[in-house]
């Protein structure tokens, strides 16, 4: 797949405060039978359960409820009071007791409440697919590899996220951000990058749901970059004074300005449109599908991890993205290279260009020491002071 | 020879680059004066907003003292008034008789026609920042003597008019001082507000012959029922205090005192019917409308504006419902303005930024656009291009300058409109800002095209405006000089005596 299909959105100019860029996205015909609400949890960190053998552990700051028709009618608001039966996490503190946590606790990613209700949590079903990346370890007992990865697979991977509040800026801009008509979305940069893309179904729900985007998490590089971005001015090319010749010329020519500002809004996106995109699907709930999708994972450019909810018409219902730092991109880029040549050091090697002593002082760098044997590391260490020599 | 000439012309340019930057500075200065408050606004703290008129008013009283003292006369906002006075006692008069005799005059006229609690709160804050040189206790001294009713100062404000009399070395003599500084040895006044304040300690009945503010605290020290207190309380309110009480009256069920909006100026007019649930405004909508346009032509009567055919440009976004501090006031200066130019000329019409509740974009005199919501984007562009299209002699934009949909569009329209069609049909902008931009030390301007001038309240416009020529560079700072000079003659003539 090619490109983040934002098919039925338009981009309109943006809003700059400080280094925080925040574009809106408009939809002008918004369809009534999927609607998205919030549903907040009491505990600031969860259990989840991804399969029976491995469970999640998380920052959960809210879920998401989907609530939708199957004939097309209008769902009428968000039904959240028939929410009450829901279990609940015992909790001890902030934390859920691990006691019984196959009966408690929040069980599953994306779960069916209902015939037409359905409670995911924004990222993490996309953060599972990044965090379960070739989970089992290798295939074929290849004897460099350590025992226990043998045994348990590379349990546990954990990945660190800063929630928004922790971002320079973030709150103040969503603050004091003048939300458009029919606004459904927004792109958040930070420091002119792409930090996160959020679309929801329908104006209303974006209107209450805009704030929780302070509340999700996000890479720490975007931390980073809220930390030293300072007032920054990107614009298009000013209107051309030298055609003008009637007040329908510059009425012509303020369109032009506008469309501009769409062309600088797509160019300052490459994420979206020009990336390849690997997706799977979540869950089916007719007619609509959420998907989780993960961009190629080149190490050169920015990779995203995200989820989205098509409908069966191809529109873009919802979507939620995280934008991967350079080495979470590298983690990830390993484990599959490896997995795609059987977790064979030495044509994995071969095929990334590089010495296997190399590959695996790589591996140890990216925090995957712990795969190897003891001696593989030491033999490879020995080697590279050899040859630097 | 030749070197000569270059040394010369070199001389030229560095003196027409100074005085730019001298007039600059002096444009922004009183643009600042007009617009900020001291208060939170939407896009900025109340910390930043005084760190940055504070630095304003330190750099211009350090470099261009004449022009900053005149700057009382300018018709500025009460809060850079009262700091601008802080700051000339706190560096001292002037060497040169007549400065000292102008300035001495400003002072006085100024503090006379400030509100009094601003006035006693500046004292206060004379105290807390140790100025206490001769000129500063004259003038304490003679603000005092001036006043009308000394016992109703002295009740209303008395800690601080014992702080202010210590620190000014005031005499205070007969009851007032005993009042002050001895009132628990005293039995009996022969001031009637004195002895109401006495007996108010221990006698219920006494508090109603007392100012509002001060029974209020004597009300709650007798466990009064807040609505038997309104209720009788009410003879002894004023007239901005019996509006203020008014919601929560009604509230609790008590007659409403009455309040006359025909008194009320036009900018707070317009704050108070924004501030009413919709169901009110549009219930009494033709009795607001009629009282608004009373009020607007009032202001024109005093301050006449001739702006011919005139179209204003008028922002509702979101960020006109202003902050915590200073709730929708941009956009009940935007409104305010809508009543003042329709009351001043036939030939006006609004055009409002795009909102999210109201269909309509543009509005004539007759339509009621207290009614209106802020909400939405600032796009300035679209209300613009169809003003443009109208064809009219000046264009008045009234926004906070945060324009994003798009950006800059607004300044590039004007830009483009100067450069290719004023000469068929010229027209003159203006950019008036409700809202002070401390990262900038300015209200925030929309593009260079345009002048921006700073406006606190709709009934300053006039005096606002006299200053967009000097913004725009059309004259020099002789004439500004000159200008401001016109204002403090007319100032301290027209009030002195």
């Amino acid at each position: 797949m090619t490109g983040l299909s934002l098919s039925g959105l338009a981009m309109a100019p943006p809003q700059v405060l400080g280094g925080i860029r925040l574009v809106p996205l408009i939809r002008q015909e918004s369809r009534n039978d999927l609607r998205l609400s919030r549903r907040a949890h009491s505990e600031d960190f969860g259990f989840v359960e991804v399969n029976p053998k491995s469970i999640h552990t998380a920052y959960v700051p809210h879920g998401l409820v989907a609530n939708w028709t199957a004939d097309g009618g209008a769902v009428f608001g968000s039904q959240m009071s028939q929410s009450g039966k829901t279990k609940d996490g015992k909790s001890y503190g902030q934390y859920i007791t691990a006691r019984g946590l196959k009966k408690l606790g929040l069980r599953k990613m994306t779960r069916r409440e209902g015939r037409h209700r359905l409670r995911f949590m924004p990222l993490h079903v996309a953060m599972e697919g990044l965090l379960a990346l070739h989970f089992g370890g290798p295939d074929i007992a290849w004897t460099e590899y350590s025992e226990s990865v043998m045994r348990r697979g590379l349990s546990p991977r954990s990945e660190f996220v800063v929630p928004g509040e922790e971002i320079a800026g973030l709150e103040d801009a969503l603050r004091l951000f003048e939300v458009h008509d029919n606004q459904v979305g927004m792109l958040v940069f930070v420091a002119e990058a792409l930090a996160s893309a959020f679309v929801l179904p329908h104006p209303d729900d974006y209107a209450s749901l805009h704030h929780t985007l302070l509340s999700d998490f996000y890479g720490e590089l975007i931390w980073h970059y809220g930390l030293w971005a300072t007032e920054t001015v990107v614009s298009p090319d000013p209107i051309d004074v030298d055609s003008i010749n009637n007040t329908a010329d510059l009425r012509r020519e303020v369109d032009r300005l506008r469309e501009r500002w769409n062309g600088i809004n797509e160019m300052m996106s490459p994420a979206l449109s020009e990336r390849n995109y690997h997706s799977e699907q979540v869950c089916r709930f007719k007619p609509f599908n959420l998907e989780r999708f993960i961009t190629d994972l080149d190490p050169a450019k920015e990779n995203h991890i995200g989820e989205a909810i098509y409908a069966d018409d191809g529109t873009l219902q919802y979507l939620k993205t995280y934008r991967m730092s350079s080495t979470q991109t590298r983690r990830a880029y390993l484990l599959s290279q490896l997995a795609d040549h059987g977790w064979d050091l030495e044509q994995c090697a071969a095929a990334l260009g590089c010495r296997k002593s190399e590959l695996v002082l790589r591996l140890e760098n990216a925090g995957f020491g712990y795969l190897l044997h003891q001696h593989v590391l030491d033999g490879a260490r020995a080697t590279e002071k050899r040859i630097l020599k | 020879m030749s070197e000569q000439i270059t040394k010369q012309n070199r001389d030229d340019v560095y003196a027409a680059q100074r005085e730019a930057s001298e007039r600059e500075d002096l444009v922004m200065f009183t643009n600042a004066c007009f617009a900020s408050t001291g208060q939170t606004e939407h896009y900025s703290s109340r910390q930043s907003g005084k760190v940055s008129i504070d630095f304003l008013h330190g750099y211009v009283l350090a470099n261009y003292r004449t022009v900053y003292r005149r700057v009382l006369a300018a018709g500025v906002n009460d809060f850079n008034r009262a700091r601008i006075v802080m700051k000339l006692l706190a560096i001292g008069a002037p060497e040169n008789p007549v400065d000292r005799a102008e300035e001495g005059r400003l002072i006085a006229v100024t503090l006379r026609s400030l509100p009094a609690n601003r006035v006693f709160a500046l004292f206060a804050s004379l105290r807390k920042l140790k100025i206490n040189n001769r000129r500063t206790r004259a003038v304490v001294r003679d603000y005092l003597k001036r006043r009308n009713d000394p016992a109703f100062d002295a009740v209303k404000y008395r800690s601080k008019l014992r702080a202010v009399a210590r620190h000014a070395h005031l005499e205070l003599n007969g009851e007032t001082g005993r009042f002050i500084f001895l009132l628990k040895d005293q039995k009996h006044f022969e001031t009637p507000l004195y002895d109401a304040f006495l007996r108010a300690h221990y006698a219920k009945q006494a508090i109603y012959e007392l100012p509002f503010s001060i029974a209020e605290g004597f009300a709650a020290r007798h466990r009064i029922p807040r609505v038997e207190f309104l209720r009788k309380i009410q003879r002894q309110m004023t007239h901005a205090e019996k509006q203020r009480v008014q919601s929560a009256a009604a509230r609790l069920g008590v007659a409403t005192p009455g309040v006359d909006l025909s008194r009320m100026p036009l900018t707070k007019l317009a704050l108070y019917v924004l501030s009413l649930p919709d169901d009110e405004r549009r219930s009494r909508a033709l009795e607001f409308h009629d009282l608004l346009r009373a009020s607007a032509r009032r202001v024109l009567r005093k301050r006449p504006i001739q702006l011919g055919k005139v179209a204003i440009v008028l922002d509702r976004s979101r960020s006109t419902c202003g902050s915590r501090e200073k709730r929708l006031r941009p956009l009940a200066v935007a409104i305010a303005i809508h009543y003042l130019i329709g009351q001043s000329t036939d030939e006006m019409r609004a055009f409002w930024t795009p909102s999210r509740n109201e269909a309509t974009d543009t509005t004539t005199n007759e339509d009621h656009v207290f009614l209106f919501e802020s909400g939405g984007q600032t796009d300035l562009a679209t209300p613009l291009l169809l003003a443009i299209e109208w064809r009219p002699d000046n264009i008045v934009i009234i926004s906070d300058g945060f324009e994003n949909a798009p950006v800059d569009a607004c300044g590039q329209i004007v830009f483009a409109y100067r450069e290719r069609l004023s000469r068929a049909h010229p027209i003159a902008f203006i950019h008036a800002n409700p809202v002070f931009d401390p990262d900038h030390f300015s209200p925030k301007p929309l593009g260079n095209a345009l002048n921006t001038i700073g406006l606190r309240d709709a009934e300053d416009l006039g005096a606002s405006m006299g200053f967009a020529k000097f913004a725009s560079g059309e004259a020099s700072q002789t004439q500004l000089e000159e200008y401001l000079g016109r204002l403090t003659d007319d100032l301290i003539g027209g009030m002195d005596e």
